[in-house]
């Protein structure tokens, strides 16, 4: 029973297409990575599948129900954005932040009670920026910010995380903390979770299944070993990537190959 | 939780203790002024001594009104200017410099000419005014979103073209009314009478409603998308706030003229105090902008040593300076 369903959604920006015919089904606590060149749509799609833009054709179906017949608040109940950035020119602070998670849940005058600033404490201390609790969101680093914004996700406690590019503009060490967050998330509440990343050894490392997307239609959806091939990603993004094994998981891993490489390669000088 | 206090325990604190200082800076307003001397208006609000029946006129027929328009004047700029500040996610957004309180005043102007009477002629056709020229606005912000130097131009250039049609419209006005359109033009509160009950009446549901969607309000400064994404219908908070804050501008800018930077001047000093959160920032806005005007106004009244200025110009004197400063900050 899929958690997620797309059927043939198209989306037209200026009357321009810039999603075609995606479909796609997303399963209960599964980890699925949208990825693509530039310019793909994936951004887009997760707008979609977030209900902030309304499809020109198709249907997505969140809990086997229209995205369209849930309210603001009931489908921020059911799925929590985590975009890449959130405006800090207002001085809020960390815990400001993370308790505005609470909104879908609370009534009229959003005053939170106890239970709610547990929540809030507990959101923080799993991704471990609850020492952080009284700074201002303008004093943080990007990668610290990052994490506050997931812990808002969680604290809006539901149950399908949607995340753009959480990854992009991390060093290696925030980057595997994000992901190894994201994969305790997956373990311990069971989230679903929904990701677009450029990262395509990430994406390998982490994800159950990949979809490819490419000028807003669907090249492939599979598990990384079945898209993750040096035939399919030379051909999507248009240049040589070298695919190889991962010597400690197995899964596959992806190089770049410079102009320079690709002549030695040439010469015979490699063995791709 | 470490480093967070409870909302409500805030609240209270801030609402007492600016509650205060609004009593005071109106016991202020009520006692010194610059005819009679405020030992003896002292006595009289303390109901001590024998009753002078002219100091008796002057504090509760002349003093008393004024008082009471500068509260709710300052309260309601103040609060618009924050809104504003939210609405458009621009700290340096404020109903002046962005052109609204200007079309608020040719509406006005242009009522004036056609001899509505203060109400509900002239603060509809203020509304109107503000609301056109908030729109202009709005419709310039979402062109060029996150651009606040656009925004900004665009402001001063809706501002020029406001201040070219108020020239136009005096310089075809008969004389007899061009004292009250130039009145428009200085902001101050010296026409305050007894009729001030309407203003007070129709903006303290403006607060109210204001005050409901604070929370909303904080999840929209961190991105339209976002404060969607957390569960809030974005498009109909918007506009629920814009008309409310219009609507309460407009009222009191029929009373008071075209009074500058006091929705700069007083949101940025409360956020550096308090933070960001509006459920505290709106009570603390409206009560500390009523005492702002309140002490504005007096300076206006007893500074000069003769007659007395208009208040609009203590307030620029003080605003223009910090939004200079703001912006110099801003660039570094």
């Amino acid at each position: 029973m899929s958690l997620v369903k797309v059927t043939d959604v198209s989306l037209h920006y200026d009357s321009r297409p810039v999603i075609k015919n995606v479909s796609l089904s997303v399963d209960r606590g599964e980890f699925f990575v949208i990825i693509g060149p530039n310019g793909a749509g994936k951004t887009t799609l997760l707008k979609v599948l977030s209900g902030l833009y309304p499809v020109s054709e198709g249907t997505v179906q969140i809990r086997q129900t229209p995205i369209e017949s849930y309210s603001r608040k009931d489908l921020a109940r059911t799925l929590a954005l985590v975009p890449q950035q959130i405006n800090a020119d207002f001085p809020f602070t960390v815990a400001e932040t993370v308790l505005m998670g609470r909104y879908p849940h609370l009534g009229l005058l959003s005053v939170e009670g106890k239970q709610d600033l547990l929540l809030a404490e507990q959101a923080m201390e799993f991704t471990e920026v609850r020492h952080l609790a009284g700074r201002r969101l303008g004093q943080l680093s990007g990668g610290e910010r990052q994490r506050v914004i997931i812990a808002r996700a969680i604290c809006q406690q539901s149950k399908i995380l949607l995340l753009d590019e959480p990854t992009a503009s991390l060093d290696p060490a925030h980057q595997l903390r994000i992901m190894d967050l994201m994969e305790r998330l997956r373990q311990q509440e069971q989230l679903t979770i929904i990701m677009v990343s450029h990262d395509l050894n990430l994406a390998s490392t982490y994800a159950d299944r990949l979809m490819l997307l490419r000028d807003g239609v669907v090249e492939m959806i599979g598990t990384p070993r079945q898209v993750l091939t040096q035939e399919q990603l030379s051909r999507s993004y248009g240049c040589t990537l070298l695919v190889d094994e991962d010597p400690l998981l197995g899964t596959p891993r992806v190089s770049l190959v410079s102009e320079k490489a690709a002549a030695t390669i040439h010469n015979g000088g490699g063995n791709l | 939780m470490i480093g967070y206090i409870p909302v409500y325990k805030k609240l209270i604190v801030v609402t007492l203790a600016l509650s205060l200082l609004l009593a005071c800076s109106m016991l202020l307003g009520l006692v010194v002024g610059s005819s009679g001397d405020s030992a003896a208006a002292w006595k009289l609000l303390m109901g001590q001594g024998e009753t002078d029946p002219t100091l008796e006129v002057i504090v509760w027929q002349l003093r008393w009104p004024r008082v009471v328009l500068a509260t709710t004047v300052g309260a309601s700029l103040s609060l618009g200017g924050l809104v504003f500040q939210a609405l458009l996610r621009n700290p340096l957004a404020e109903l002046y410099i962005l052109g609204v309180s200007g079309g608020s005043a040719v509406g006005a102007i242009l009522g004036i000419l056609a001899g509505f009477s203060l109400f509900p002629g002239l603060t509809l056709s203020s509304f109107v005014g503000s609301l056109s020229v908030l729109m202009l606005v709005l419709l310039l912000s979402s062109r060029r979103e996150g651009n606040s130097d656009s925004l900004l131009l665009g402001g001063v250039m809706v501002n020029a073209f406001c201040g070219a049609i108020i020239m136009f419209l005096i310089s075809v006005s008969k004389t007899s009314q061009m004292q009250k359109i130039i009145f428009w033009l200085m902001g101050d509160l010296s026409s305050a009478g007894t009729d001030t009950m309407p203003l007070l009446l129709g903006v303290l549901p403006c607060f109210l409603l204001i005050f409901l969607l604070a929370q909303p309000l904080n999840l929209l400064l961190t991105g339209r998308e976002s404060a969607s994404s957390m569960g809030l219908n974005v498009a109909a908070v918007m506009l629920v706030l814009l008309l409310t804050a219009s609507l309460m501008v407009s009222l009191t800018v029929c009373h008071s003229g075209l009074i500058g930077f006091v929705g700069l001047t007083v949101p940025h000093i409360l956020r550096l105090l308090l933070g960001s959160d509006h459920r505290i920032l709106i009570p603390a806005c409206i009560l500390s902008g009523a005492s702002y005007l309140v002490f504005c106004d007096l300076l206006a009244r007893s500074l000069p040593s003769q007659g007395e200025m208009s208040v609009g110009i203590v307030t620029a004197l003080v605003g223009a300076p910090l939004f200079i400063s703001l912006l110099w900050r801003g660039r570094r």
